[in-house]
């Protein structure tokens, strides 16, 4: 059972976060924006328009998932990590009323909050350049960006507690997190791929969580489609986040 | 009123995997005092330390804390604990003053209430210099002191000290020696490994002995070293010419020995007259001392150098 106590740990890597967010935001948003103006503009030059709307329009959604899904990632992965193998900060939390439950749940919410941060500058960006108009969708862009978070904050979190060693996390990154960037329909919609790796994208996360950002984002029609997007991140979200405890544990019980 | 004996352990068993770590082993803390576990590297002190914290499940067997159940009453043991570990866990992306209200916040202590008690604290370990220091600064003494203020800050009535003074200079180990036995004075129940003999004769009311596995006896300091080896002991070192004859003697007289690094340690009730015989043979060092709990550690868990150790 994960109790209050998840706010400690979470309370633990705020502060710490105080001390370089400059370099952790740079970290987070400097490539998604790369992406959005070169990609935008570049890209955006050839092709008039793509389901009604302007190249750099059209990608805008799909990069603050990929934005929240890499902050959450690298935190939970090489940072959670570090704090569980070199610098012991798990033994030390567990030797206090805080128990691996709240311990990994903390550490997904940190992860969550972290997509969250980024999430939002990057929605401020837009909103500067014109390409997003602040409305009551922004709490839906932001809830689907928290559920987001905890979900690859979870997968990450998994991985760490599987890692024998930094090297490992190639696999994720090149395995699971490469193909969600490239292949969740945030560049080009699903249609234009081959069946095979239409039938890949739907057992990505990713694509179904820029299935629900595009809805808020432009304030398109509610369909099937999102609800049923949503459900599979919120079930496949609690599924690792239950996974997770039990890999924890796992690792660190002897 | 509170029973006097604050942690029991009945018939405990550690087990990784095949690995026996913990050999059916008992043992009673009372309130107040301060309990060793002696034992070379390997013996099961570790193992023992981290079953009480709750952190390493006991195989079989039962350990209570306060009355409380480990393994069902975890949170509540581990709330009234104070820990500090054999290695340094010292949060590194944290000052020295957040490195307390931080663990403060992990027991629910208010921040207000955290500070307070933080400042307090660095103060007992003469530590507030520069609180908002990173604590990549700080030299190995004072990231020691740090750790054992920073096990004090939820006011605990047990504290659990793995090799407290292990890799410090002789100045720093007596001011740890110190601030811990003013602890001992509060009232502070302590559970304490140790490398050091002269750490353990200082701090602790009683002794476990522990080797394989298993403790091999319990009590003060003193009445074990007089009950096993006698009031003295006689250092003798042969010559090198000497061709096995100090044992032969030593065996006639029925005198009890240790041998290490061609050093004899002997433990004998009759010391001045095997010292006059020891006389006769060509030696380079003969001296008579009181027996120490050195002297009684290695003589129970023998001088070999343990593979591994």
């Amino acid at each position: 059972m994960i109790t209050h106590r998840a706010l400690y740990v979470w309370r633990r890597n705020f502060t710490a976060y105080k001390a370089y967010y400059g370099s952790s935001l740079l970290g987070n948003i400097g490539e998604p924006i790369l992406y959005l103006f070169a990609m935008g503009f570049g890209l955006g030059g050839y092709i008039k328009s793509i389901e009604g709307m302007p190249y750099i329009n059209y990608i805008a959604p799909g990069l603050i998932v990929t934005s929240s899904m890499y902050s959450a990632v690298f935190e939970c992965t090489f940072v959670s990590y570090t704090r569980m193998t070199v610098q012991r900060t798990y033994d030390s939390m567990l030797a206090t009323p805080v128990s691996i439950p709240d311990l990994v749940g903390g550490e997904i919410l940190w992860g969550a909050t972290k997509s969250l941060i980024s999430a939002s500058v990057m929605l401020l960006v837009m909103t500067i350049f014109g390409l997003y108009t602040p409305s009551l969708g922004a709490v839906g862009i932001l809830l689907a960006v928290l559920a987001t978070g905890v979900l690859f904050a979870s997968a990450a979190l998994c991985f760490s507690a599987i890692a024998p060693s930094y090297e490992f996390f190639n696999y994720f990154f090149t395995i699971g997190i490469a193909p969600m960037f490239f292949l969740s329909g945030v560049f080009f919609p699903l249609d234009s791929f081959p069946q095979v790796v239409k039938w890949f994208a739907v057992i990505l996360p990713a694509t179904h969580s820029v299935v629900i950002m595009r809805y808020f984002f432009h304030g398109s029609e509610l369909g099937a489609g999102v609800l049923l997007a949503a459900m599979f991140i919120l079930s496949i979200g609690v599924f690792l986040v239950w996974l997770a405890i039990r890999l924890v544990r796992k690792r660190i019980v002897v | 009123m509170a029973p006097s004996c604050l942690v029991k352990g009945d018939e405990v068993v550690k087990k990784y995997g095949d690995f026996t770590a913990v050999d059916h082993v008992s043992f009673s803390v009372k309130r107040g005092e301060c309990f060793g576990f002696l034992g070379p590297n390997g013996a099961g002190k570790t193992s023992i330390m981290r079953m009480i914290q709750c952190f390493a499940p006991v195989t079989r067997g039962s350990i209570t804390v306060d009355g409380m159940r480990v393994g069902t009453h975890d949170r509540a043991i581990k709330s009234v604990l104070g820990v500090v570990p054999q290695d340094d866990n010292l949060d590194q992306d944290l000052t020295v003053i957040q490195n307390l209200v931080i663990y403060a916040g992990y027991f629910g202590i208010s921040k207000k209430n955290a500070l307070k008690r933080s400042y307090k604290l660095l103060e007992f370990f003469h530590l507030s210099d520069r609180p908002d220091i990173p604590i990549r600064e700080l030299s190995g003494g004072m990231r020691r002191r740090l750790t054992i203020a920073r096990s004090l800050i939820n006011e605990p009535s047990l504290l659990i000290l793995d090799e407290p003074t292990t890799g410090l200079d002789p100045q720093v180990r007596r001011v740890i020696w110190r601030k811990l036995a003013s602890l001992k004075d509060d009232g502070v129940t302590m559970i304490l490994t140790t490398h050091y003999m002269e750490e353990a004769s200082r701090l602790c009311d009683r002794i476990a002995i522990m080797d394989n596995g298993k403790i091999l006896d319990v009590g003060t300091p003193d009445k074990l070293v007089r009950e096993k080896l006698g009031d003295t002991v006689i250092e003798f070192v042969p010559s090198a010419e000497e061709d096995g004859e100090t044992s032969k003697l030593l065996d006639t007289l029925n005198e009890k020995y240790e041998t290490a690094g061609g050093v004899f340690f002997i433990f004998s009730k009759e010391p001045d007259g095997v010292l006059e015989k020891l006389a006769n043979i060509k030696h380079t060092t003969l001296e008579k001392r009181s027996a120490t709990l050195e002297d009684l550690f290695l003589n129970m868990t023998g001088h070999h150098l343990r593979e591994g150790a």
